[in-house]
């Protein structure tokens, strides 16, 4: 619908409410981050101020001096990145099949798996802490690989096998004709095409692990201490110290961010496929 | 799906593709899952390791007599039927907004994105600072403007708690809504829309009859993965409240979660989360009968 609209019907309805959205969207971003920026004190002044007097940096340095911030980020890093390498690992041989062969089993096995998409974490968390225990497995990255794949492989599966979809077939058989084996076409042919869609399944998987908070709750506790985890320990019995936490907050939710902006296009096709279709 | 096989051929390739996936699946979701199940039948509360067995229901019993579990149940309701309105309403007008052709269009869209890639823990407590019942921004700006005297300390009095983390996750989700409904209505084709215009439709009518029509099997799926997300979703209750004041802010996953976690009692925790999960089935279940109908119709 290409039409020209008044400029003043132009602003009041559509600039104005969409600058209002995107000020619920940002605005408590904007005010975290100023809040890292305000020393300590000011933040507890009777009189207020939006904006400090003196802008510091002193939150920031104090959670890498006086906390071991860099071993929380590095903790998180670790299980978002292992995570992410064993979903896609598991995952893109199987949407590969689901997407390409008709074999017995194959709606009810991919059914199951969008459906313990919606199980309730409850229900895994407490025997996933007794096992883990009984392994002997319990505050490890390991522990918290194992329980983020819970919702990733599920999850995971779905994305790679609906971009798989979106693969001609004809590319598997021109593939087979030049005479490479499935394996090789997959491997050969299809990973390469598909690797927009991979790359970005992989990202999210490492976005929604570095973001996860209730596992790690439960699961770790002194020798692995991800950032949620560590922000969450800033929140004392008595005295919060919004400084320090404002900071961490932007901190460990900056990257996220941006790694979400490089993907957001490959994502929401992704997902939006099926429910557009129908 | 619905593309033709490779080859017809039985042969053991695609299982044993799939069969990493699946083995890792039964291991971590389905074995747990079953353990569950066994749990909410028995006594078991971690530092009575003698009384542990099997108690048949009596962990059900307690539950359907249980006022917590009532007080629970209701807020379940409420958090979801709340949230996934607001959401829903402030996801579409998004939607809509964003559909228009305007300059800046990409900008708004992303930074509308960012709440929904927010971690939890991060949603909640920035939330919490806003709320502040001292020195929140909230409060400030309130009283700044002259609307309120005192100020209210939002997530410590049981009529303002719920209701103020409601917000936030109305905050965090409206985007999920607004994206997918963007993507639907740019899937509706300009000649609908040309047509109804041609045929004299006014602007109204126009969204009433073909808009809402060709959208409505998006808002449905989207209305279903939003519904069971909120139904699962505790860590920002936790975090921003911790169930209370009170009990106020206990929503059935909180108070499964609040039983494992701080009571060691997994017998009836696993209890809670079973009777969460046939509730999400049973809705589920439910809603997906009522899409097929009204498709048949």
């Amino acid at each position: 619908m290409k039409r020209t609209r008044h400029p003043l019907r132009m602003a009041l309805g559509t600039y104005l409410p969409i600058l209002l959205i995107v000020l619920f969207a940002i605005g408590p971003y904007l005010w975290t981050f100023i809040s890292s920026i305000t020393p300590e004190t000011d933040l507890y002044r009777a009189e207020f101020r939006f904006f400090p007097e003196h802008p510091t940096g002193e939150n920031y340095s104090r959670l890498f001096t006086k906390l071991d911030f860099t071993s929380n980020i590095l903790d998180s890093l670790l299980v978002a990145l292992f995570t992410a390498l064993l979903g896609l690992g598991i995952t893109v041989p199987a949407s590969y099949s689901f997407s390409r062969f008709k074999f017995k089993g194959r709606n009810p096995l991919l059914m199951q798996f969008l459906i313990i998409n919606m199980f309730p974490i409850m229900l895994l968390i407490v025997p996933l802490f007794v096992m883990m225990r009984i392994v002997g497995i319990m505050d490890t990255h390991f522990a918290l690989i194992i329980a983020y794949s819970t919702f990733t492989i599920p999850f995971s599966t779905w994305m790679l096998t609906s971009f798989f979809n979106a693969i001609p077939l004809d590319l598997d058989k021109a593939a087979q004709i030049d005479g490479c084996s499935r394996i090789g076409a997959l491997v050969r042919i299809i990973i390469p095409v598909a690797m927009p869609g991979i790359v970005s399944t992989g990202i999210y998987i490492f976005i929604t692990a570095w973001n996860e908070y209730l596992y790690a709750a439960i699961l770790t506790s002194s020798k692995v201490r991800t950032i949620p985890i560590a922000l969450q320990n800033m929140i004392g019995e008595f005295r919060i110290e919004w400084g320090l936490l404002t900071a961490g907050g932007i901190i460990s939710a900056l990257p996220v961010i941006i790694l979400f902006f490089f993907i957001q296009k490959q994502l929401i096709t992704g997902m939006t496929a099926g429910a557009v279709k129908g | 799906m619905g593309q033709p096989p490779l080859r017809k051929k039985r042969d053991l390739l695609p299982y044993a593709l799939v069969t990493p996936a699946l083995a890792i699946t039964i291991a971590i979701i389905f074995l747990p899952m079953f353990q569950t199940i066994t749990y909410s039948f028995s006594q078991y509360i971690l530092y009575k390791p003698q009384e542990k067995g099997f108690i048949g229901f009596e962990n059900y019993k307690t539950a359907f007599s249980d006022p917590l579990f009532a007080s629970s149940l209701i807020h379940t309701f409420v958090w979801i039927v709340s949230i996934i309105v607001f959401q829903f309403l402030l996801g579409f007008a998004t939607a809509l907004l964003l559909n228009r052709r305007f300059t800046g269009r990409g900008i708004a869209r992303s930074l509308i994105l960012v709440p929904w890639v927010t971690p939890s823990v991060i949603t909640a407590l920035m939330w919490r600072w806003m709320y502040d019942g001292n020195h929140g921004l909230i409060n400030q700006l309130l009283a700044k403007f002259g609307l309120i005297k005192e100020f209210i300390p939002f997530l410590a009095q049981t009529s303002t708690a719920m209701g103020s983390i409601i917000v936030a996750l109305i905050w965090q989700g409206f985007p999920f809504f607004a994206i997918m409904l963007l993507a639907g209505l740019q899937a509706i084709p300009d000649e609908l829309y040309e047509a109804a215009e041609i045929d004299g439709a006014t602007k109204t009518q126009r969204f009433f009859n073909v808009t809402i029509p060709m959208l409505k099997p998006v808002i449905l799926t989207t209305i279903l993965l939003r519904t069971i997300w909120v139904a699962n979703s505790l860590d920002i209750i936790l975090i921003m409240t911790g169930g209370g004041p009170g009990y106020s802010t206990y929503t059935l996953p909180v108070y499964s979660y609040i039983k494992a976690y701080k009571g060691m009692d997994f017998g009836y925790s696993s209890t809670i989360a079973v009777l969460l999960t046939i509730l999400l089935m049973l809705i589920v279940t439910g809603y997906v009968r009522n899409i097929l109908k009204s498709q048949e119709d």
